[in-house]
């Protein structure tokens, strides 16, 4: 028969059943459409955190203490001291895979502007801190690395801050106190929001590191270092060239670990993406089993149906059907019913990722991945548990067929 | 001399049930020259029903010769027989065999449909044709359930005519109808007959043979009687006769 034909023909045959179809179908239909949704979910998580990581500065290279013990006692990575004003400057100097290096020290209190106040914390930073973490000045200007050195009492405030001091008035030019110490405001930073963690990064007063470690905190070492490498791709060169960097400046022996960390926002990102792929890997075996148990339906209905029609195919080869057609005609039957089920089940994930991105407001990305693989899945299916009983309805003896009760 | 369409000689056949090898035909020989219509009659384990499935290319004898219209099947491959089966050969069955939710004209296309040298236009006006033959022209696209039985065989009857094979078959074809509806539908093969149709009627009613040209009796896997029929009734006749119905 004619490939036209055999597909009416099957086509035919499951109009006739359609309840029975549709019900067969059920198990594909959700298969695919958690499928889907999923792995839209998973896509989108992915991409969100991708995203916000990046608006962090992808680039970004942070230096931690860490791994400093004192008589077999680990310390709190911000009681350390290892990292010092000279590993900064050493850094400035030798790491040309770096654009910008910063020193941080970060100091938290009150701060008081007439009758308002606000908890905060105070960054202590070098003048390219505002190039590496991605913040732009709105308002007024940056400090200068004049008064770095001069130990200036000037500030750069973020956006929670003006908001929560200042409501109704432009704050550049204006004195703010922190902890008693009092600075003048130079600049304000546009806003940026919140972060991966839920940390708002307009909350911030920027001064140079200088004063925080003289006026503020009293102390000669700096809690981290943040830098920027030339590139996202050289993001993990530059890691190994300051790590090659500061080792030389600790004297730290090659049998000795580090007594710092860094980080590079890829390592950052790939840990959560890990997270969330191995959820999309778990979730879809889920759905895989369930189209397995899809596949397992149609298989029990294709053999229902070949029973049922042992007369039709006595008859159908009786007239001139080969083995070869009824195979044909059965097998499609059980693809047709996949792929329809797979049709339904991808316009069903769409509707319920559309859902899932409206009303929960989950961020999702559909890939056509997704649904090349779900409609492969669905064929592959329909051929593997339509074939058996397929070819049982072949090779069916005429006579025996034709008198089948 | 008319062309044989069917020629069968010392045809054997036997099955083996379990131990036992049971003898269903035991050496047949006769021949079916074209434009004859035979009823071939016998009690149920006569051997009628294996001679048909022989005959229908359904099944292949253990021994003899079967040809049908020149053509050796002893030889052929189940694709050759499904083949010949399409091509040279109408079936009607005493139970329609129509597929159920299928309309007339599809029922009446499937024989077509296996063979992919017919065109989609052609295979439709000749299941047409096919319908109107047998006067069932208005009721194309009614389905089986909205038939009554004798409508039912004539559409079996369409499609066994559509491919215009080289004999027509009919195993019980008025078994599962009443009198009046029987002698309608001998009186439909009787007129096929006429118009040069080759017919083999299986039957164990002794009264459809009397519409037949010859009959052939079988018993026991052997022929004890093959005999033309002088006095051939006229099916439109007896119809005519019947008391009417209320």
């Amino acid at each position: 028969m004619k490939i036209s034909n055999l597909i009416k023909t099957a086509w035919n045959a499951i109009l006739i059943n359609k309840v029975r179809t549709l019900l067969t179908m059920l198990g594909i239909i959700i298969g695919v459409a958690s499928v889907i949704t999923m792995l839209a979910i998973g896509e989108g998580s992915k991409e969100s955190i991708k995203t916000q990581i990046s608006s962090m500065g992808s680039n970004m290279i942070n230096i931690r203490p860490g791994a400093d013990m004192r008589g077999g006692v680990r310390l709190n990575p911000s009681d350390m001291q290892t990292l010092k004003l000279k590993d900064y400057e050493a850094l400035k100097e030798q790491a040309d895979l770096l654009t910008d290096v910063s020193p941080q020290v970060t100091g938290s209190g009150q701060v008081i502007y007439g009758a308002s106040n606000w908890p905060t914390s105070i960054y202590g930073v070098s003048t390219s801190f505002i190039d590496i973490k991605k913040f732009t000045v709105e308002d007024g200007s940056m400090f200068t690395e004049a008064d770095v050195k001069s130990f200036a009492k000037v500030a750069v405030i973020g956006q929670t801050i003006v908001e929560n001091l200042f409501p109704n008035e432009n704050p550049v030019g204006k004195m703010i106190r922190f902890d008693n110490t009092p600075f003048k405001v130079i600049g304000v930073l546009s806003e940026k929001g919140e972060n991966t963690f839920g940390q708002d990064q307009d909350d911030v007063i920027l001064t140079p590191y200088t004063t925080v470690q003289k006026r503020i905190l009293a102390i000669d070492y700096i809690q981290s270092i943040v830098a920027s490498a030339v590139s996202e791709e050289q993001a993990e060169d530059a890691v190994n060239q300051v790590t090659d960097i500061l080792r030389t400046q600790h004297q730290i022996s090659s049998n000795e670990e580090d007594d710092f960390n860094v980080f590079s926002m890829d390592e950052l990102i790939s840990t959560f993406s890990s997270t969330s792929e191995m959820l999309t890997v778990l979730l879809v075996a889920i759905a895989g089993i369930s189209l397995l148990i899809g596949g397992i339906g149609i298989m029990n209905i294709m053999y229902v149906s070949v029973k049922e029609r042992t007369r039709e195919i006595g008859l159908r080869m009786a007239v001139g059907g080969r083995g070869d057609d009824i195979l044909k005609q059965f097998l499609i039957e059980a693809i047709l019913i996949s792929i329809t089920g797979g049709i339904i089940g991808v316009s069903l994930g769409l509707l319920a990722t559309y859902l899932v991105e409206n009303l929960l407001n989950w961020p999702t990305s559909i890939t056509s991945f997704s649904i090349m693989i779900s409609f492969a899945v669905c064929a592959i299916t329909g051929i593997f548990f339509g074939w058996y009983p397929a070819r049982k309805a072949a090779a069916l003896d005429p006579i025996n067929a034709l008198r089948y009760e | 001399m008319k062309k044989e369409i069917i020629k069968i000689e010392n045809l054997k056949r036997s099955f083996k049930m379990g131990e036992e090898t049971v003898h269903a035909l035991k050496g047949i020989s006769f021949t079916i020259h074209e434009g004859e219509f035979v009823t071939i009659m016998g009690s149920s384990g006569s051997g009628k029903s294996t001679m048909l499935n022989i005959l229908g290319c359904l099944d292949q004898p253990t021994e003899g010769v079967y040809e049908i219209d020149g053509v050796k099947m002893k030889t052929l491959s189940k694709n050759e027989l499904a083949k010949i089966r399409n091509e040279k050969i109408g079936f009607i069955f005493q139970s329609y065999n129509l597929l159920p939710r299928t309309s007339a004209i599809e029922n009446v296309e499937l024989p077509l449909m296996y063979n992919n040298s017919v065109s989609t236009d052609i295979r439709k006006e000749s299941s047409v044709n096919a319908l109107e033959r047998v006067g069932l022209g208005e009721r194309l696209h009614h389905t089986p359930a909205q038939l009554s039985g004798g409508q039912q065989q004539r559409v079996a009857i369409a499609r066994s005519l559509v491919n215009d094979p080289v004999v027509i078959l009919a195993d019980e074809a008025t078994g599962n109808l009443d009198t009046r509806t029987s002698y309608e539908i001998m009186s439909l093969f009787q007129e096929l007959n006429k118009n040069g149709k080759t017919i083999v009627f299986v039957t164990h009613e002794p009264d459809i043979a009397e519409f037949s040209s010859r009959t052939i009796v079988l018993k026991d896997g052997n022929i004890i009687k093959d005999a033309y029929n002088n006095n051939i009734l006229n099916a439109a006749e007896a119809l005519a006769s019947l008391p009417k119905e209320d």
